[in-house]
């Protein structure tokens, strides 16, 4: 199991304790997972992510093995396609977008030609809900969250784009998912790190309704705990406890076209 | 016997809630049968649980009225009297004065073991004083529901932060406080700092928040005799922060401590019989 939504690095608004990859190495052993995607946190609020994109690829070089580059691109940026051809060169399997860190709304032209130029290159993207709870936030973390609304026009906007979407809630999925077609639907799927098992069960009811398929693992470390989503698992409701879910190496979904 | 998600061992959620028939939430048994079940495969051994009133239903759950309170600690001590994993919190609304005095010693009366308190009034307003005197004679450990900093007010709430609870303890230092769910909102880093030299208040360790650091900051704030596991409304985050303890550093003792031996000596001697602290 691919934990799909980590990061390296620091993050500006509080400290996080060790964000190395040879700590993140260390952790993703010692739970049994097979690997992780990583982005590079500090990238996410940078005006140019290239500088971290390339301290990214050498800091995960020497666990090459477990650990897959996904670099941050910043579709309004001159040099987004050249962005998006040195990710394909260090073989990462997606790349990261911010586009409501960056002032662009639900179907910002340049993000949709972003989605379609990483889909012609086989590159996955990722969005980001949100980093941290609403209401710890530091006084001037004042950015928005991604709107559902965002996800929507993108999956809507024919890009032939794979989209995987982390952090987001069980409210912001049903949106999402029932507000697409089924084949609109099937280029979007969503990591765990905020969906809460029992009593109230969201994990379970969103497998039981949206489908296994459609849900990977991922762990929002090193800001939260990946013990978060392994124990959401391990409390599974009865008739969903055994089901997969979904392994990212076989993303991106083949267009459609 | 297989061992629990949770590890072995005893182990206290000083932080539960059940949810009564015709209260705010439509599928209340639902929600009581799969904490119940979920603890055990976590290895919960106690839930020490409350009922904020009717939940919404008929007065705010924040703001519960003087009709609603009493059928709420009915049932929950009616979930006591049913099931040995459950033990129950009086929960009242300070301003109701000396009804909320009278409707702990009522239950203090029927079996409750300690005094859940919300967020109906600032925790360090005078007129708590006598709930706390109150916990005092019974040998209540107070839950005080928390907002980690509170730097603005917030819809549906009149809260309290960590400093509002450390001015609070201060006063009533035979009180054992214990904060509620340092992962259940707001910036745990302001209680840690808040609440870090006053003996008399415990964090509790509960809540949806997961952020890695936060076990880790809470420890050395307080040492591990002053952290107490719970999960609130989330069990899958309360089984996390039990796997995450495991790793941070505490010794097996140590663990003991904050999984339930700091609880069993705050609650009443006579609390949890199975267990000796």
């Amino acid at each position: 199991m691919i934990d799909v939504n980590t990061f390296i690095g620091g993050y500006p608004w509080r400290h996080v304790p060790h964000p190395e990859p040879a700590v993140l190495a260390r952790v993703i052993e010692r739970e049994g997972l097979s690997g992780a995607w990583v982005g590079h946190l500090p990238s996410a609020f940078h005006r140019d992510p290239s500088h971290g994109n390339t301290e990214l690829v050498a800091a995960l070089a020497p666990h090459a093995k477990l650990l897959k580059a996904v670099p941050t691109v910043r579709a309004d940026w001159p040099s987004v396609l050249d962005d998006l051809d040195i990710a394909v060169r260090v073989g990462a399997p997606a790349v990261r977008i911010y586009p409501q860190l960056l002032g662009q709304g639900p179907g910002d032209p340049s993000v949709h030609r972003l989605a379609h130029e990483a889909a012609r290159r086989g590159l996955t993207v990722m969005l980001t809900v949100r980093f941290e709870d609403l209401r710890q936030r530091h006084p001037l973390d004042n950015g928005p969250d991604l709107s559902a609304a965002h996800v929507r026009e993108l999956a809507r906007g024919g890009t032939g784009s794979t989209l995987v979407v982390c952090a987001a809630s069980r409210e912001f999925i049903e949106e999402v998912h029932w507000g697409l077609t089924p084949v609109e639907r099937a280029r979007v799927s969503w990591d765990i790190s905020w969906l809460w098992g029992p009593p109230s069960d969201e994990l379970s009811h969103l497998l039981r309704t949206i489908g296994a398929g459609r849900f990977h693992f991922g762990s929002m470390w090193p800001l939260r705990l990946v013990q978060a989503p392994l124990a959401s698992l391990a409390l599974r409701e009865a008739d969903v406890a055994s089901v997969d879910l979904a392994d990212p190496v076989t993303l991106p979904v083949e267009s459609a076209s | 016997m297989t061992t629990p998600l949770g590890g072995a061992g005893p182990l206290i959620d000083v932080h539960a809630h059940f949810f009564p028939d015709g209260s705010g939430y439509h599928n209340a048994r639902h929600l009581n049968a799969r904490r119940l079940q979920a603890g055990d495969q976590v290895g919960i051994t106690y839930h020490v649980a409350s009922i904020l009133g009717s939940w919404g239903a008929s007065s705010p759950t924040y703001f519960q009225s003087l009709a609603d309170t009493a059928p709420a600690n009915d049932a929950m001590l009616a979930l006591q009297a049913s099931d040995p994993r459950i033990k129950a919190y009086v929960a009242v609304n300070p301003n109701d004065g000396a009804a909320a005095v009278a409707e702990v010693e009522r239950c203090a009366a029927r079996g409750a073991i300690g005094l859940k308190l919300a967020a109906a009034r600032r925790c360090d307003d005078p007129l708590v004083a006598p709930l706390y005197e109150c916990a005092a004679r019974h040998g209540f450990p107070v839950l005080h529901h928390i907002w980690q900093h509170r730097r603005r007010h917030w819809p549906g709430q009149d809260i309290s932060d960590g400093a509002d609870l450390a001015r609070a303890a201060a006063r009533h230092p035979g009180v054992s406080f214990i904060l509620a769910h340092i992962g259940g909102g707001g910036d745990y880093a302001h209680t840690f700092a808040a609440v870090r030299d006053v003996p008399n208040v415990y964090l509790d360790l509960s809540g949806s928040g997961v952020d890695r650091g936060m076990l880790d900051d809470a420890l050395a704030a307080v040492g591990p005799r002053r952290l107490l596991w719970g999960a609130d409304i989330t069990l899958c985050t309360g089984l996390a922060k039990l796997r995450a303890l495991e790793v941070i550093g505490l010794s097996s003792e140590e663990f003991a401590h904050v999984r339930w031996r700091n609880a069993a000596r705050i609650f009443p001697a006579h609390a949890f019989p199975s267990l000796t602290p």
